[in-house]
């Protein structure tokens, strides 16, 4: 069982995308594990062959204890049992995996959820994190479900119609040792997971922090007038821009960008960039866009769209929500000035984006009305020093003035 | 296409931007960003939605005019030619 983060003790298998026999290359989603931030996908760490499944779907187990057993595919035979650890940063050393679904027989009525026709790996079904739980809790297979969300996702909805469909028999609903009072994203849970995120944070990374305004003008004028010629699901936004300056400007204070998970820190060359995404009804998640400093602004806005969709839906994968080397924290068009973040740990800085608003701005000694929006950083003091803050604060700044560059 | 099926097809493209919500509990004078909580993202997503079901351009400048469900009933009515 992966650990999903830094305070995550335990996650509950969902269902298995794979089965013994299987063989599985490094990055291939193998698991569906529920967790304090709804279900996500788990990727397998090495490549390999399924030798046995360790686990059930429904289980819940301890952050650490093996999943499954893989044949590594380097030495024909030999088999390495994939090792788990504690550490939160050991994502890729956790996540053994297999599907039971191959033999059924090997698995009888041992667990509940198994005498429901398990889901076939290559069809992985599309569901929202409430309708993933609730199906599991209910024992039926997703597969079975009707979908009527985005991609023919299935919604929590669909699984309460489902129930109601007699046509179509449900098994005996499952049994969960620790029952959910509402399906799907647990709020407690997740507000849990972020106490201890944050409490974590404030008392370990001594905070800095630095406020700036930034003119949107030039970057408005040239959105509006890029928009006008794009069909919606073409079209920018603004933070896609603010986004994409934050990612440049580390270039300049690369020592921002990076994980602090020992002496001597050592900033990250790839930039993981976090966004915090909010869950309506509460509570949020930051799941990062990888490799960010290779994407242009079009990409960038593409991979927001892809990371806010699959946040809503349940499809965020345990390297995005472990693997972020800086979060930006936007407020978006409806919030207050100014936002002074707390700093996810281990990153070493978060960005807060206000909401852009209409300010009297000084341009050729008048006053005019322009958009204007207030950057901050939080900043640990262990890794980097208000000036060196200052600079990067600054560099967005100059970036956003040049929003023609891709 | 009727109201009813307007209203319909409106609510069926909001809530598919944001699975979350329940359509049933969503009210015609509710504010898409302050009171369901859309973000900007969900926004564009949802005028994306609009745009392919409906082949309205949807200008930035009209956005104002979706801010509610009622709004944007009226806005698509209007835009659509369906009534006077």
């Amino acid at each position: 069982m992966p650990s999903l983060g830094a305070d995550m003790e335990k996650g509950k298998l969902v269902e298995w995308l794979i089965k013994p026999g299987d063989h599985v290359s490094k990055g291939d989603v193998v698991a569906v594990v529920e967790t304090q931030k709804g279900a996500i996908e788990i990727e397998i760490f090495e490549a390999g062959t399924v030798a046995e499944v360790l686990a059930e779907p429904g289980q819940t187990l301890p952050v650490g204890a093996p999943l499954a057993r893989l044949l590594s595919t380097d030495e024909a035979g030999v088999e390495a049992v994939v090792e788990t650890t504690t550490i939160e940063r050991h994502v890729k050393t956790t996540v053994p995996a297999a599907g039971p679904e191959a033999k059924p027989a090997a698995f009888p009525e041992s667990f509940p959820p198994s005498s429901k026709p398990l889901p076939s790996a290559p069809a992985r079904v599309v569901a929202s994190p409430a309708a993933r739980l609730r199906a599991a809790e209910l024992g039926i297979a997703l597969d079975t479900i009707a979908g009527s969300g985005p991609d023919d996702a299935v919604l929590l909805s669909d699984v309460e119609h489902r129930l109601q469909d007699r046509s179509m028999p449900v098994p005996k609903p499952a049994q969960d040792e620790r029952p959910h009072a509402k399906p799907g994203l647990d709020m407690a849970e997740m507000r849990r997971a972020i106490a201890a995120a944050m409490i974590r944070s404030k008392r370990e990374i001594p905070h800095y922090y630095l406020s700036h305004e930034i003119d949107l003008e030039t970057a408005r004028t040239w959105l509006a007038a890029t928009n006008a010629a794009l069909v919606p699901d073409r079209r920018l936004l603004m933070g896609a821009l603010l986004a994409r300056a934050t990612v440049r400007a580390l270039g300049k204070v690369p020592e921002l960008n990076g994980r602090y998970e020992g002496d001597p820190y050592v900033p990250s060359a790839p930039v993981h960039c976090g966004l915090a995404v909010a869950m309506r009804g509460g509570g949020l998640i930051a799941p990062a866009i990888l490799d960010a400093q290779d994407m242009d602004t079009n990409a960038i806005m593409e991979a927001m769209r892809d990371i806010v969709a699959r946040s809503r839906t349940g499809r965020l994968r345990n390297s995005e929500i472990t693997k972020g080397t800086i979060t930006i924290s936007s407020l978006g068009e409806t919030g207050v000035d100014a936002l002074f973040g707390v700093i996810y740990p281990p990153q070493v800085a978060l960005v807060g984006f206000g909401s852009p608003r209409l300010k009297p701005m000084l341009r050729d000694s008048t006053i005019k009305p322009g958009l204007a929006v207030t950057v901050t950083l939080a900043g640990d003091h262990r890794v980097s020093d208000g000036r060196r803050g200052a600079v990067f604060l600054a560099e967005i700044d100059r970036l956003l003035q040049e929003p023609e560059h891709p | 296409m009727t109201p009813f099926d307007l209203r319909t097809a409106f609510l069926e493209d909001l809530t598919a931007v944001a699975p979350d919500l329940d359509a049933e509990s969503i009210g015609d004078s509710d504010h898409l960003q302050d009171d369901l909580g859309l973000d900007s993202m969900d926004f564009l997503n949802l005028v994306g939605a609009l745009h392919r079901r409906f082949g309205l351009p949807i200008p930035e400048a009209d956005y104002p005019r979706l801010a509610t469900p009622a709004k944007a009933l009226a806005y698509l009515t209007e835009m659509l030619g369906l009534s006077g």
